[in-house]
């Protein structure tokens, strides 16, 4: 992909964009549509493409394998952390009215808590496969297409 | 028998009918294709149909997205299957991306992602370790 | 805060282990994780023990998810027959962990070995959601949840034989065609019904007037679980998958994700739909029925002629499910809980062989029968684990499996189908020509010489919670009441069909 300047330059333009439009489903997700699972698709897919473009070794040296699983277990944690905060104030799981005073406050609060969870877990997810599928050794070399 | 005849019936049922040719359609692939990557693509079709099933049964005539506006009378479409078939899409994901996975690493061990040549070789791992280990049992005997 | 738990009791059996599973992955520490799922796995059996004294007088217990009340809100929902699965679950759970923390040590390389942590908390918290919740969808998403793990921790068997690649690929094909038939019956009675609540589904299905889409829901679930559960002719998954896993997965899949399968078919046939009258009788008595007596004699016929002991034990499994199956057919209390009672002696007596065979696995590197030889010698203490859970396997008095047989054949007596009776002697006799072939082997052959290194016993990491199955399956042999007095009471809730058959408590706070 060295000498591909047109591809290069049009995905350091388009990657910015698409990392807000991201952020736009994310946090939109709690009073219309969208929400965690697009958004982390969305937010993934900037990823992907500086890695299909750039080379992988790149996206992966900046984000290491470990670096991703954690923030899928992170992600994961948030959700259920979300759930056990409302058992702690001793309403039941994901029971959002009690972390606000006001009830509709807390449904807002718990949706936008347990939608980054989401986004998080759905993002690095998508990464993990990415780099699953992409780091394999090809079987034919890239020149006897 | 005599409503398939009827014309109403039949476009009136029309997102069934769909559901049913892509099911089936998907199945097949499932089933009769031995080609593991193509199975796996059956399955997504047929997992397609079902998440067709429940969209199509959630529709109200006239109905829009389920998003509160200011006319408080206005019919929505059914939002719990949306959000139902939202979990079974990523379900789907999950078990397209694991499916995938196991194919390639199927295709670096056995070299082939062919179901009968897999199961070719499989056979012959059965026999060459029951072999194997007949011969040192009666190796065994020889030396006792 | 104690009181805080117990009000929770049903949430936190399953959310707590899975909270292990992130936890694990986010620490990257296989000692961190094996510690964390341990004390979950303890935690959650202490409050399944806890929730089955709850409700031994009949009582359901109801927990309303985010404080909404069924049936827009999701309910965990538990009754005697739940608490006899999660108990089976949840036990398994906590037995096999320390076996798998040394069995792994050669199985799986230790890269992985955080993940076969976290792959197994998901798959227990998937198998125990199924049993708890009241909700039908609910019931597809646990599923899944523990399926897609059980396909890796199959996969996880690759280093060892990479038949477990193939095997795995098998599974997960079937495993989610079957899930997706069930997706399709659970659709059909949402769009007869518009609910998804267990009990407004019975309540509605009993006011409706019997019609087609309804009947071909009840269809699709049976068919799709029956995926599931290894029903015969739908069994093909599970020899491979069993024979080729690491032996902790295998022993911990054999003894509970089939019963969770079997428990979700139970569930809908006699709670959610009436299994007294009309279709679904027809169904439990024409097609089940011969189904789960063929099963007997067919698995157990193909398990006599295997060379890979695992594999033996897997077709044993098919044969065994067929039994459980019989039990729901006779329609009386008497079969219904033999049913329960088999679920959980074949729990504790396949969970043991498959761990007492991992351990010869363990030591002699193979599962094909003559690496079995001389072991009586070699690994006393393995062998006579075999033994003890074989003779359970067959069904003799003492052991558990007789307590579950003797049942099966009263139930049998009481509906007036002596042929039955019959058949499970018959299919025991079979039982007893399998079991012996590995006896033989283990005890009238002398031991090889040609390994490098001699065999010895294996460590007690693997042999202490084998022997702790084989005393509860000697234990529940001699002194059965508390598993057939709870299977009782779960068999009266599920033949009186509906969910309204006793006094519901609300743990937690009542939704909304």
């Amino acid at each position: 992909m060295k000498y591909h300047l047109i591809l290069r330059v049009v995905t350091r333009l388009l990657v910015g964009p698409i990392l807000l439009y991201g952020l736009y489903v994310q946090f939109h997700g709690d009073f219309g549509p969208g929400g965690g699972f697009q958004a982390g698709v969305i937010f993934a897919v900037a990823f992907i493409l500086y890695g299909i473009v750039f080379g992988l070794r790149d996206l992966r040296n900046r984000f290491p394998d470990r670096v991703i699983h954690q923030l899928f277990a992170l992600g994961v944690l948030i959700y259920a952390g979300t759930g056990f905060v409302s058992v702690f104030l001793g309403a039941n799981f994901l029971d959002y009215n009690v972390l606000a005073e006001k009830g509709y406050e807390g449904q807002h609060l718990g949706i936008i808590a347990v939608e980054l969870g989401v986004g998080i877990a759905v993002f690095a997810v998508m990464l993990a496969i990415y780099y699953a599928f992409a780091a394999r050794p090809p079987r034919i070399d890239d020149k006897d297409w | 028998m005599d409503r398939l005849l009827d014309p109403s019936f039949v476009l009136g049922h029309m997102n069934y009918w769909l559901f049913v040719v892509l099911m089936m359609t998907g199945l097949y692939i499932v089933v009769a294709r031995g080609n593991l990557l193509k199975k796996i693509v059956g399955l997504n079709i047929f997992q397609a149909a079902v998440f067709m099933l429940y969209i199509s049964a959630g529709k109200v005539r006239g109905g829009t997205a389920p998003i509160l506006t200011d006319n408080p009378g206005e019919a929505y479409s059914n939002p719990l299957p949306h959000v139902l078939i939202l979990t079974a899409i990523v379900v789907g994901i999950a078990t397209t991306a694991l499916g995938l996975a196991l194919t390639t690493r199927i295709n670096e061990v056995y070299g082939t992602i062919e179901e009968d040549e897999i199961l070719e070789i499989d056979h012959q791992e059965t026999e060459r370790e029951v072999a194997a280990i007949l011969a040192t049992s009666a190796q065994d005997s020889a030396n006792a | 805060m104690l009181e805080g738990i117990v009000q929770n009791a049903p949430l936190l059996a399953i959310m707590l282990p899975l909270i292990a599973a992130p936890v694990a992955v986010l620490f990257g520490n296989k000692s961190v994780a094996f510690y964390i799922s341990g004390a979950t796995l303890v935690l959650s059996f202490a409050l399944c023990v806890y929730m089955a004294l709850l409700v031994s007088d009949g009582s359901i217990l109801s927990y309303h998810i985010g404080g909404w009340a069924p049936p827009i809100g999701i309910e965990y929902r538990i009754d005697a027959a739940n608490a006899m699965v999660m108990i089976i679950v949840s036990a398994m759970g906590a037995l096999v962990l320390p076996y798998a923390r040394a069995s792994i040590e050669k199985e799986i390389s230790p890269g992985h070995h955080t993940m076969f942590y976290a792959c197994y908390m998901l798959c227990f918290t998937g198998l125990m959601g199924v049993a708890a919740t009241g909700d039908a969808f609910n019931v597809f998403v646990f599923l899944e949840i523990s399926s897609l793990s059980t396909y890796v921790l199959v996969a996880m068997g690759a280093r060892q034989d990479k038949r477990a690649l193939s095997a795995a690929y098998d599974y997960l094909i079937l495993g989610t065609v079957g899930a997706t038939f069930f997706v399709i019956g659970l659709g059909f009675l949402y769009i007869a019904t518009g609910t998804l609540n267990m009990v407004d589904l019975a309540d509605k299905l009993a006011n409706s007037p019997d019609n087609k889409t309804i009947r071909a829901g009840f269809a699709l679930i049976v068919i799709g679980m029956g995926l599931k559960l290894a029903l015969f002719p739908l069994h093909r998954w599970l020899p491979g998958a069993y024979s080729y896993a690491p032996s902790a997965v295998s022993a911990f899949l054999a003894s509970t994700a089939t019963k969770v399968a079997l428990y979700v078919v139970i569930r809908f046939t006699f709670s959610v739909y009436d299994a007294s009258s009309g279709f679904e009788r027809t169904t439990l008595e024409y097609i089940i029925l011969p189904l789960a007596i063929t099963a007997m004699f067919t698995a157990s016929a193909v398990a006599i002629f295997q060379m890979n002991v695992k594999k033996l034990l897997a077709y044993s499994s098919v044969s065994q499910i067929g039994y459980m199956l019989l039990g729901l057919t006779y329609l009386n209390q008497t079969g219904v809980a033999a049913s329960f009672i088999h679920m959980f002696n074949h729990a504790m007596t396949k969970g043991a062989l498959f761990m007492a065979v991992g351990m010869v696995v363990w030591r002699t590197g193979s599962a094909l029968l003559p690496s079995f030889a001389g072991i009586g010698r070699t690994m006393p203490w393995t062998a006579a684990a075999i033994v003890v859970a074989g003779l359970s396997l067959i069904g003799v008095p003492a052991t558990a499996g007789f307590v579950s047989k003797w049942v099966l054949m009263a139930g049998a007596f009481e509906r007036g189908w002596w042929p039955v009776s019959f058949a499970i002697v018959g299919s025991s006799v079979l039982a007893v020509i399998y079991v012996w072939r590995l006896v033989e082997v283990m005890y009238f052959q002398e031991p090889k010489a040609t390994t490098k290194d001699p065999v010895r016993e294996a460590p007690l990491a693997m042999l202490v919670p084998t022997w702790i199955l084989i005393l509860a399956i000697v234990w529940f042999g001699i002194a059965a009441n508390a598993p057939v007095e709870l299977a009782r009471i779960a068999a009266d809730g599920l033949l009186a069909g509906g969910f309204d058959n006793g006094q519901t408590v609300i743990l937690g706070i009542p939704g909304r």
